[in-house]
C-alpha cells in the first residue's frame, strides 16, 4: 500500500525561495542560469521576484551527461543560452528538483566551458534526497524524501501555473 | 535471411533506432525530424568559448575516403572533433587499398584498432552497406557506419543538412515548392535531397535538367520534371543548384558547358522568376559560370555558406545520435 505523499505547493515555493535567496544576492552582478526544462521556469519566477538586472541563461546539460553511453541521446531541441559574460560572474544555477546530483555536475561542467565564473551558487524548490555526488544546495526551501521508484516533476499548466507531479517508475 | 538486427531497415536497430546512416531513402520521418532537432543545440556550440561538448570523449571515429573531398572530409572532422572524438583521418585513395586490399579488410583492421565509427565516401555505390552488413555478419554492432557520399547513390549528411538549411530560412515544409536544378544523372545529392523532400511532406518538388543528365524513371520518386529552367522556377520557394559533375560524364552529354550555362545556368534575370524571397542553396564546390552566375552565388538570396555551417551541426547531431545507439 503506497503511502500518499503531500506534495509542494510549486507556486508558493517559488516565492520562498527568492525569500531565502534575497540577502545573498546583488540585483546588479547576479546572474541566473536554469536548467532545462523546470529550472528556467523557476528561474523565470525568481528573476522577477528578485528584480534581477542580468537576464538569466538556460542550459540544456543533454551534451554532459554522465549516462549517454547508457541512455543516448534522445529528443533534445533545447538551445543552451547564456546572455551574460560567464568570466568573472556570480551565477546561480536553478533546477526544479534536487535529486543524484548528476544533473548539476553536468550543469557545472557546461558552465565553464563559457568561461570561469567568479562563484556558482545552487537554488532548487525542493530536496528530495538520494545524493550520489557531493553536491548541497546553497538555497532550498523544502526538503522531502521519495524513494527511488519515484520522480518528483515539475509542470506547467496551460494558464502559466507550475504544480509538482509524482511519476511512479 | 539479413544479419542486420532490423529487418526492414539495415539503419536502424531492433528499437527502431539508427544504427548506421546509409541513405535517407526509408528513413521514417520522425527519424529525420528528430536529428534536425538534434542539430539545432548543436549550432550553439561553436559560439561558446570552448566549442567542444564531451558527448564522444575517448571514441575514435575514423574518416576512411577513397574518394577526394575537402568540404565534407572536414566538416565531419571538426564535427567529430566538436563531439571530442579522437579521429584519424585516411585517403585511402593513396595508401592500402593501391596495394590491393579489399574493403573489408581495411575495415577489419581499423575494427581491430577499436574504431567506433567509419565515415565511408566511396566511388562505388553501396560500399558503406557493405561495410555495415560485414558488421553486423561479424556481431560488431558497437561500430556505426555513416555514408559521406557513394557513387551517385546517396549523400545523406548533405540531404539532411540541406533540410536544416530549409527549415532554418522557411520553417515549414508542407507549404513549399522546392526546385533541384542541374546534373541529376550523377547526383547522389540530388537523390538524398528528393527522398527527404518526399519524406517531410514537401507537397511539390521538381526537378530541371536536360533529358541527358536525368536518370530514366526520375518521375517515380514523386518529382515533376521540367526541361525548360524558366518554366520550372517560376513559383518556388527554394532552389537547389547541384554540381556539374564534369569527373564523372562520359561521352558527349552536354554540347559545351557555355550552352550549358545559357539553358541551365542560374542568373539573376532566371532567378526572379522564382518567389521574391525564394532561397539559393548549393551543395559545392561551384563552378562559377557554369551551373551558377557569381552575382547569384555571392547575392543576397544565397544561403550557401550557412550551409557548410550548419552541416557541422547536422554531422554533430548524427554521429552523437549514432553513437549513443
Amino acid at each position: 500500500m503506497p503511502i500518499a505523499t503531500q506534495l509542494p505547493d510549486a507556486e508558493m515555493l517559488c516565492v520562498a525561495l527568492a525569500e531565502v535567496m534575497r540577502p545573498h544576492v546583488d540585483p546588479a552582478t547576479t546572474a541566473l542560469v536554469g536548467i532545462h526544462t523546470g529550472g528556467v521556469w523557476v528561474a523565470a519566477r525568481l528573476q522577477a521576484a528578485l528584480g534581477l538586472k542580468i537576464p538569466s541563461g538556460s542550459i540544456n546539460v543533454s551534451f554532459y551527461r554522465d549516462d549517454y553511453s547508457q541512455r543516448g541521446l534522445h529528443a533534445n531541441a533545447q538551445i543552451s543560452q547564456i546572455p551574460f559574460d560567464v568570466e568573472g560572474a556570480h551565477i546561480v544555477i536553478v533546477d526544479d528538483v534536487l535529486y543524484t546530483g548528476r544533473t548539476i555536475r553536468a550543469a557545472m561542467n557546461e558552465l565553464f566551458d563559457y568561461g570561469r565564473p567568479a562563484k556558482i551558487d545552487l537554488a532548487v524548490l525542493t530536496d528530495r534526497g538520494g545524493r550520489e555526488l557531493p553536491i548541497a544546495p546553497s538555497f532550498c526551501p523544502h526538503s522531502l524524501s521519495l524513494p527511488a521508484a519515484q520522480m518528483l516533476a515539475l509542470e506547467q499548466t496551460d494558464d502559466g501555473r507550475l504544480s509538482f507531479r509524482l511519476i511512479e517508475k | 535471411m539479413s544479419a542486420f538486427g532490423n529487418q526492414q531497415n539495415p539503419q536502424l536497430n531492433s528499437h527502431g533506432e539508427l544504427q548506421h546512416l546509409l541513405t535517407i531513402e526509408g528513413l521514417p520521418r520522425d527519424v529525420l525530424t528528430r536529428i534536425l532537432d538534434n542539430a539545432a543545440p548543436f549550432s550553439e556550440v561553436a559560439e561558446r568559448e570552448v566549442k567542444k561538448v564531451p558527448l564522444l570523449r575517448g571514441k575514435s571515429v575514423f574518416n576512411l575516403f577513397f574518394e577526394n573531398s575537402t568540404r565534407t572530409r572536414t566538416t565531419f572532422e571538426i564535427a567529430a572533433k566538436r563531439l571530442s572524438a579522437d579521429v584519424i583521418n585516411l585517403n585511402i585513395g593513396t595508401s592500402s587499398a593501391n596495394k590491393g586490399e579489399t574493403l573489408l579488410d581495411t575495415a577489419d583492421n581499423l575494427a581491430a584498432m577499436q574504431a567506433d565509427m567509419f565515415v565511408v565516401r566511396h566511388a562505388a555505390s553501396g560500399a558503406p552497406y557493405l561495410i555495415a552488413q560485414h558488421l553486423a555478419a561479424t556481431r560488431r554492432d558497437h561500430i556505426h557506419v555513416v555514408n559521406a557520399g557513394d557513387g551517385r547513390h546517396a549523400h545523406p549528411t548533405q540531404g539532411l543538412l540541406d533540410m536544416y538549411t530549409i527549415r532554418h530560412y522557411k520553417t515549414d515544409f508542407s507549404q513549399l515548392t522546392v526546385a533541384i536544378v542541374g546534373d541529376v544523372l550523377h547526383s547522389r545529392v540530388a537523390r538524398s535531397q528528393i527522398h527527404a523532400l518526399t519524406t517531410l511532406g514537401v507537397p511539390e518538388v521538381r526537378v530541371i535538367a536536360p533529358k541527358t543528365l536525368l536518370p530514366t524513371g526520375i518521375e517515380r520518386l514523386g518529382v515533376r520534371v521540367f526541361h525548360d529552367m524558366r518554366e520550372g522556377l517560376r513559383g518556388v520557394d527554394v532552389v537547389m543548384m547541384l554540381r556539374l559533375q564534369n569527373e564523372r560524364m562520359q561521352g558527349a552529354l552536354l554540347p559545351s558547358t557555355q550552352e550549358y550555362f545559357k539553358s541551365y545556368g542560374l542568373t539573376p534575370e532566371k532567378l526572379a522568376l522564382a518567389k521574391p524571397d525564394a532561397i539559393v542553396m548549393h551543395p559545392g564546390p561551384m563552378n562559377r559560370g557554369v551551373e551558377i552566375d557569381s552575382a547569384v552565388a555571392d547575392g543576397g538570396q544565397a544561403v550557401i555558406l550557412p550551409q557548410v555551417t550548419f552541416g557541422i551541426a547536422v554531422r554533430m547531431a548524427v554521429m552523437a545520435m549514432l553513437a549513443g545507439n
